[in-house]
């Protein structure tokens, strides 16, 4: 047991080590959306991580941008309308609602309410039927 | 009755038919390459950045310098290996006059030095984009990016990878040579 805690510590203070090793920003409000955005944002060359997780060049590039974005008061909206115009909205890992998204939003919700609407008709519909006599 | 059943069979066929437009559209994406990224600078003016240039210490490079007329920004570094293995079909722009200007990103002045000393320059003015920034601009991912600007300034296309003879003659030439836009 003690064995256990002690690796799922070492985890901890792995993951801890995060790698943006920056002080914190100056107020508490600018450090959390800074935080906020770097789990956010997708680092582009190691596409399946975010940019708090990467420690690619670009992703240290990015970080100090969004920084400095945050730091001279920028808002969410603005951080992400600056990553949109430059690299689409692939650098978002929660792409906004769009024309061009609305399928990605909606489908897999309206597929459910399509599926759940046919089983809810057929049930209805053999409930309704006789009790066939066995055999 | 049996008029009921057929709407029943019709209903439980909704659910099928939009799982296969799924499938299709997975199906599509699958086939495509996830590193490429498609630009959102394509059709808007290009941005903006005033660097050094690299072989001209005291002088800076901005979009003002580009000479008139369609260009071509290659984005590249001499860690890059993709800018290595597209060295010689710049090298054979470059002499044949195209228009291509460079970006060096990410790079060290005297690593990106002796990369031209040792392999030749095919730019006619490359700026310096020591810190990325310049590169952010342009949605910079990766080196080497080719960017295609026509006369008016606007980004037509956006190339990842190294360039060769087929993009270039599918893309890149119509409107280095004015013909479509």
């Amino acid at each position: 047991m003690k064995y256990l805690a002690a690796a799922l510590l070492t985890l901890v203070a792995v993951t801890a080590m995060a790698v943006d090793t920056q002080a914190p920003l100056a107020t508490a409000e600018q450090q959390s959306l800074y935080r906020k955005l770097l789990e956010e944002v997708r680092c582009m060359v190691c596409q399946n991580q975010n940019l708090a997780d990467s420690n690619a060049p670009l992703a240290q590039d990015m970080r100090r941008e969004l920084r400095r974005m945050v730091e001279e008061g920028a808002s969410e909206a603005d951080v992400k309308q600056f990553l949109l115009d430059r690299y689409g909205d692939f650098a978002l890992y929660r792409p906004r609602l769009a024309p061009h998204t609305f399928l990605l939003w909606v489908g897999p919700g309206v597929i459910v309410l399509l599926s759940l609407g046919a089983v809810a008709l057929v049930i209805r519909r053999r409930m309704r039927m006789p009790i066939p006599d066995e055999d | 009755m049996s008029e009921g059943r057929k709407r029943i069979r019709w209903v439980l066929l909704l659910p099928c038919a939009v799982l296969l437009v799924m499938v299709y559209f997975f199906g599509v994406s699958l086939g495509r390459d996830p590193s490429l990224v498609p630009s959102p600078l394509i059709g808007r003016p290009a941005p903006e950045f005033s660097l050094p240039e690299l072989l001209d210490g005291n002088a800076t490079f901005s979009l003002r310098d580009v000479e008139e007329g369609p260009w071509m920004l290659n984005v590249w570094a001499s860690w890059c290996a993709g800018c290595l293995v597209e060295h010689e079909f710049l090298m054979a722009l470059g002499r044949a006059g195209a228009p291509l200007y460079g970006l060096n990103w990410k790079d060290g002045q005297a690593d990106a030095m002796e990369w031209l000393e040792l392999r030749g320059n095919p730019y006619r003015a490359i700026a310096v984009d020591a810190d990325g920034r310049a590169g952010i601009d342009w949605g910079v991912y990766g080196a080497p990016e080719t960017f295609l600007i026509d006369a008016d300034g606007i980004v037509q296309h956006r190339h990842v990878g190294p360039l060769d003879g087929a993009v270039f003659t599918d893309v890149f030439l119509p409107v280095l040579q004015g013909e479509s836009q």
